[in-house]
């Protein structure tokens, strides 16, 4: 092969594609390659070469009639949370074990009806629970990144740990991932990728396994922001399938890349200066705020008063919610059934769910049964409801003034394993600057700024208006352009 | 200062229909009360008179004809069922 084919981004592979310099089958078979020589990293817990080639030769065929699409012929992963028919489905959990859907899940139902192609499905946190990879039934996933001459291995971030390995580690063009509290935004900080949630209701959750349905959105991790563009806008669109999928037109993403935010007004929440932040984090912001100078936009500071209580508001909304959406699995229906000898019914739902549901799952669904339970219903539950709207009231009066939020992804870069794991609230720290956006609903990207002293990726995160997309997109084309992050990680995996 | 006991814990699984270890119990009392007594701090904030918030997206539910639109999937539905039987889903005994 010419150059190596899984070191190309989504927009040139469809362009070549296009040109008949390689075909989808080239591309898929290089890809099926890297994944296969991926194992240790742990990204993939089903790997579909079968399904991969089918799909390519089809794509093939699409190319040479002239009617390919924005995704035609390109090999994708995806995070096992999204139902595939037929192809193991889990969430990563013990409790869906054996789930094989009989349904497709909207999102990746778009990606296919755009011609993509399926390598595999990809490690998560167990039922997207978890900021590090390290719940998954399947075990962590490695980040592709060292620290700088070390050979210790890091943690990818979570919960779509496997979703940014893959891509990071040349293992796939581009992934599917979901954002609850940061699962998309902070692993792609810790990875050197791009990550985009969009605004809550512009992915369909159809076919999505169920976390906090308030939260819960799909988007996707790439090596770039173009690529992002390209696969948000195959991914997303209105779904009658979703109560919350909302009817307006998904713009064309790519096209909002112009690298011109002459004029614009970007807000620095001065509530996200962390005291105890790392300097190095202090220090990446400050040149993100300068490249937006340089680039023509108008800095202004901002206040988002109630930031300091998103952390526990969503501590308790989305344990609620994930102990009302978890009470399915019961046993009965899929996955898996363990009675204890001569046990009866409830004993049959005690022992599966004992038994099915990792640690950090069964401690949220307590804090959520607890927070919603008679007595303490208003004084948690309740009052965490009404705190999420004064943090989304602090995002509406912000935006009266800016267009666009520029603040750090994570307070970190990347940690050891095991660093976190035994400390919840330490875990739970990871997504102070993501959770509040989430509450809110709004979209918000992780571009690769910048590398730590020691050598390990640093995100910048830009916040938007509501289904104001295409502005996040323009901004962070532009610190991506100015960043030039062009470090790669040693591919000491394969 | 949030103060879950044991006691409390048993009844929390119970209402979750999760087992929990007798002996798991206690630390669980323990990881539990740290997280309350951290949300604990959303009691500093006024939130009188403020409406709660459960959906950011505030369309209303939409209408569609009342027909039938879906269904016949009997064996798709019982496809992952560990035990279906006759066409339902099988449970241990439930009346004696």
């Amino acid at each position: 092969m010419m150059t190596d084919l899984t070191k190309l981004k989504i927009a040139d592979a469809r362009d070549l594609l296009k040109k008949g310099e390689f075909t989808s089958r080239e591309l898929t078979e290089a890809h099926i390659a890297a994944v296969e020589a991926s194992g240790t990293l742990n990204a993939y817990i089903e790997k579909t070469p079968d399904i991969a080639l089918a799909q390519a030769d089809a794509a093939d065929a699409v190319i040479r009639a002239g009617g390919s699409k924005s995704m035609t012929g390109i090999p994708v992963g995806i995070k096992d949370l999204f139902a595939t028919k037929g192809v193991h489905t889990q969430a990563c959990s013990h409790i869906l074990d054996g789930f094989k859907p009989e349904y497709e899940s909207s999102v990746t139902q778009n990606l296919w009806d755009d011609g993509a192609v399926m390598l595999g499905k990809l490690n998560m946190d167990e039922f997207a629970m978890g900021s590090s990879n390290e719940t998954s039934y399947y075990g962590a996933v490695k980040n592709p990144w060292r620290a700088e001459g070390s050979n210790n291995n890091y943690v990818p971030g979570g919960s779509s740990g496997g979703s940014v390995a893959s891509v990071a580690g040349y293992a796939a063009m581009g992934a599917t991932a979901s954002d609850t509290g940061g699962s998309i935004r902070q692993p792609a900080a810790f990875t050197g990728t791009f990550g985009m949630k969009p605004t809550y209701g512009r992915c369909s959750r159809y076919g999505m396994v169920a976390f906090a349905s308030s939260l819960d959105q799909a988007g996707p991790i790439t090596r770039d922001v173009r690529d992002g563009a390209i696969m948000l806008g195959s991914m997303a669109g209105y779904d009658v399938k979703d109560s919350t999928s909302v009817d307006i037109p998904v713009p064309n993403f790519e096209a909002a890349l112009t690298g011109d935010i002459r004029g614009m007004k970007i807000g620095i929440p001065q509530e996200y200066h962390l005291a105890g932040m790392p300097g190095e984090i202090e220090a990446l912001w400050h040149k993100g705020i300068e490249w937006m100078k340089a680039a023509g936009a108008e800095v202004v500071d901002i206040n988002l008063p109630h930031t300091r209580y998103a952390l526990p508001t969503y501590y308790i909304v989305a344990p609620a919610e994930a102990s009302s959406n978890l009470a399915r699995y019961d046993g009965v229906k899929y996955g898996l059934r363990n009675v204890p000898d001569g046990g009866n019914l409830d004993d049959m739902y005690y022992t599966t769910r004992g038994e099915g549901f990792g640690e950090e799952v069964k401690r949220r669904i307590m804090i959520g049964t607890y927070v919603l339970s008679a007595g303490y219903y208003d004084a948690y539950y309740l009052k965490a409801q009404k705190v999420r709207r004064l943090i989304a009231d602090d995002f509406k009066r912000a935006f009266e003034k800016v267009d666009a939020i520029l603040t750090p992804t994570a307070p970190s870069a990347a940690f050891a394993f095991g660093e976190k794991s035994n400390d919840p609230l330490a875990m739970y720290l990871n997504d102070v600057f993501t959770v509040p956006a989430s509450l809110a609903g709004l979209p918000g990207s992780s571009v690769p700024a910048g590398l730590s002293e020691n050598g390990l990726p640093l995100g910048l995160q830009v916040l938007g208006k509501a289904w104001d997309e295409e502005t996040v997109f323009r901004v962070s084309g532009v610190i991506e352009e100015a960043a030039a992050f062009s470090a790669q990680p040693e591919m000491w995996w394969r | 200062m949030s103060n879950i006991d044991k006691a409390t814990v048993a009844k929390i699984a119970r209402l979750a229909r999760i087992k929990i270890e007798e002996d798991k119990l206690e630390p669980l009392a323990g990881e539990l009360n740290n997280i309350l007594d951290w949300v604990e701090q959303l009691s500093e904030v006024n939130t009188d008179n403020i409406e709660p918030m459960s959906s950011v997206v505030d369309a209303k539910l939409r209408w569609r004809e009342d027909t039938v639109d879906d269904g016949d999937k009997q064996d798709s539905v019982l496809k992952n069922a560990p035990n279906a039987e006759y066409g339902f889903f099988a449970v241990p005994k439930v009346i004696e």
